[in-house]
């Protein structure tokens, strides 16, 4: 599958509007308030000119689903309260450059997304995105997103992604992938499958049969290929899965297991882990294959190794004082410093996209999700649940998703988490669900 | 002579219905020796493996049979092996020693109190743990596989301390 470019388009198909400054914005979203007050948004049912036959279905019933999808994302986000299409009369196409403001203030809307969807002659889709302040009765922002019927889903993303970074400063996530396990079966005998699904749970595929356990799936920075490992031949190796093609292949030949992989920022190396005569070990490799270089030589267990986003250093866990702690290292190697301090044992550290955090799975009683900074500081646990492993970061490094394995019953499913630690959510998959790995921004 | 015999089947007779009144024989009398073989009339008796005459020497089941277990068990986060550990690996090594062709497969596991990638590597240590036992005992390494599975295949599905216990296991598989 060949990911389709979005393309985005400064909305020109209507009447010319007033476009405020970005200055002048009067409301904006508190991000280290958490959900102690949401930004009621209003987000009505977009209309279109002419209601039209499409590949993805008549315009009219998609510009409800479009409102519906940001919604949802918004909501998700936790850091907005929706009115969305479902509590809202609909608006007249005429109304989207210009908005009924008396009536949106009723509401207690502090905001307001209009738009519309409309077919092309050329079978695409625009699908148009405005963003209001309702209080200051103006526009904050526009987007319009020229899409392939199929990927109408991914426009309204698109439109969510524009009006929460307009209005919270954070960068978009919303028009993501996420590659994880799909499990089923007994706890002794569980069938893995790797599955990926945009970050909504929609477009849900299958990619591997379940024949072989497959685990730890992590995307290249262009998503073309997923690195993870199989059982496959009784053999457990690191492979490459290009996802245009499905083609598999094995990182590393030779006699050693490999696991733990994940890509640099730049694609160019994985980083994995290596055992050999049960010692583990910290390895780089091209994403082409060929000769591994060693990077950890502690005769603990190294693993877990995460680079940060310029590249320049890697975060790892290893036992080498007694218990899993975390670690920093220059990316050659050298320089490798022990981080975590706290009580307990600290494993999978996940670098943020950003930088400025550590994500990392705590070992006390159970397992918790926390951060810390890259020094070590500012150690904050996010979740208490029995099991909550293997964080992932959202591309903007805001939310973190995760796998909660129930006690007993060894049945796992995903969740995410935003950084206030509040705003918890299951992550809706078909079967239960394990290692997350969230994608890129799509383009 | 006839007349003989058959009064002491009679005889016989009476006395196994009167034995019965107080307690079943210990022991049945062996059937009467016939010079034609009866008709088949029971299947042959299934092998349920007590009769050591059916295990074919060398095999997978005779390993079963002869060794302590085919599996030795850890400490929370050890590869450490403890006594009985040993005793266990010992019987192996003799049978393995005995049986110079075969191979082995070391199948390493854990608890499900740790995160994945390390359970990968902590089962590979008690992998290795066993094979450099087995292999410090004679055997060859070039015999002896290894295979972690971390917390991928418990043996008991409970989360409590017994199925803990249970499932932080190096288990010793025939290959052949």
């Amino acid at each position: 599958m060949k990911q389709a470019q979005l393309k985005q388009v400064v909305v020109a198909v209507l009447a010319a509007f007033a476009i405020a400054t970005p200055a002048a914005a009067q409301i904006e979203v508190d991000i280290t308030g958490g959900i102690s007050s949401p930004m009621p948004i209003a987000i009505p049912t977009m209309p279109t000119p002419t209601a039209q036959t499409t590949a993805a279905g008549p315009t009219d019933a998609l510009g409800r689903q479009v409102a519906e999808i940001v919604t949802n994302d918004l909501r998700n986000s936790g850091l907005f309260k929706p009115l969305g299409p479902n509590q809202l009369k609909p608006v007249g196409f005429d109304q989207v450059t210009a908005p009924d403001f008396p009536f949106w203030t009723q509401t207690g809307a502090q905001a307001l997304i209009q738009g519309f969807v409309r077919a092309n002659g050329d079978g695409t889709l625009t699908v148009g995105c405005y963003l209001y302040d309702v209080f200051a009765k103006t526009e904050l922002t526009r987007q319009g997103f020229i899409v392939q019927p199929q990927y109408w889903r991914r426009a309204a993303h698109k439109c969510a992604d524009s009006v929460y970074t307009r209005l919270t400063g954070e960068g978009p996530y919303f028009d993501t992938r996420v590659v994880y396990v799909s499990e089923t079966g007994p706890k002794n005998r569980r069938i893995k499958r790797l599955a990926i699904m945009d970050q909504d749970g929609a477009n849900h595929r299958f990619l591997t049969n379940g024949q072989n356990i497959v685990l730890t799936p992590r995307f290249s920075p262009n998503e073309q290929a997923i690195v993870y490992m199989s059982y496959a031949g009784n053999q457990p190796r690191i492979y490459t899965y290009d996802v245009g093609s499905g083609r598999q292949h094995m990182v590393v030949q030779g006699a050693s297991t490999t696991f733990a992989p994940r890509f640099s920022p730049d694609g160019r190396w994985i980083l994995f882990s290596m055992t050999v005569n049960g010692n583990t070990d910290i390895y780089r490799v091209s994403s082409t294959g060929g000769t591994p270089t060693r990077l950890t030589t502690s005769p603990g267990i190294d693993t877990g190794g995460s680079y940060s986003p310029d590249g320049s250093r890697i975060v790892f866990e290893s036992d080498r004082s007694g218990g899993q702690q975390l670690y920093v290292m220059n990316a050659d190697g050298s320089n490798q410093q022990r981080i975590s301090f706290g009580g307990g044992r600290y494993a999978t550290p996940v670098w943020s996209p950003k930088g400025d955090l550590i994500a990392f799975t705590k070992l006390g009683g159970g397992f918790q999700i926390g951060v810390m900074s890259p020094s070590g500081s500012n150690e904050k646990l996010l979740t208490n649940a029995w099991q909550d492993e293997g964080p992932t970061w959202s591309p903007n490094g805001r939310v973190l998703m995760f796998f909660r394995t129930g006690q007993g019953s060894g049945k796992a499913d995903l969740w995410s988490v935003d950084l206030t630690g509040v705003n918890e959510r299951r992550v809706p998959t078909p079967l239960d669900g394990s290692d997350p790995a969230w994608g890129p921004l799509l383009p | 002579m006839l007349k003989t015999t058959t009064k002491l089947i009679m005889a016989a007779s009476l006395i196994a219905i009167a034995g019965c009144a107080k307690k079943a024989p210990e022991q049945l009398p062996p059937p009467p020796p016939t010079e034609t073989a009866p008709p088949q009339a029971t299947p042959a008796p299934v092998d349920t493996g007590n009769v050591g005459s059916t295990v074919v020497p060398g095999s997978r089941e005779d390993f079963l049979q002869k060794v302590q277990s085919d599996r030795v068990h850890f400490a929370l986060d050890s590869s450490d092996l403890d006594g009985e550990s040993r005793a266990i690996l010992d019987s192996q090594a003799q049978w393995l020693n005995q049986y110079g062709n075969v191979r082995i497969t070391i199948e390493g596991h854990c608890d499900e109190r740790g995160t994945r990638e390390y359970n990968l590597a902590l089962g590979e240590r008690r992998a290795n743990a066993a094979k450099n036992y087995l292999a410090a005992a004679g055997i060859s390494a070039s015999r002896i596989n290894v295979i972690s599975y971390g917390k991928e295949r418990p043996e008991a599905t409970g989360s409590d301390e017994a199925s803990w216990a249970q499932n932080r296991r190096a288990v010793t598989v025939i290959i052949g």
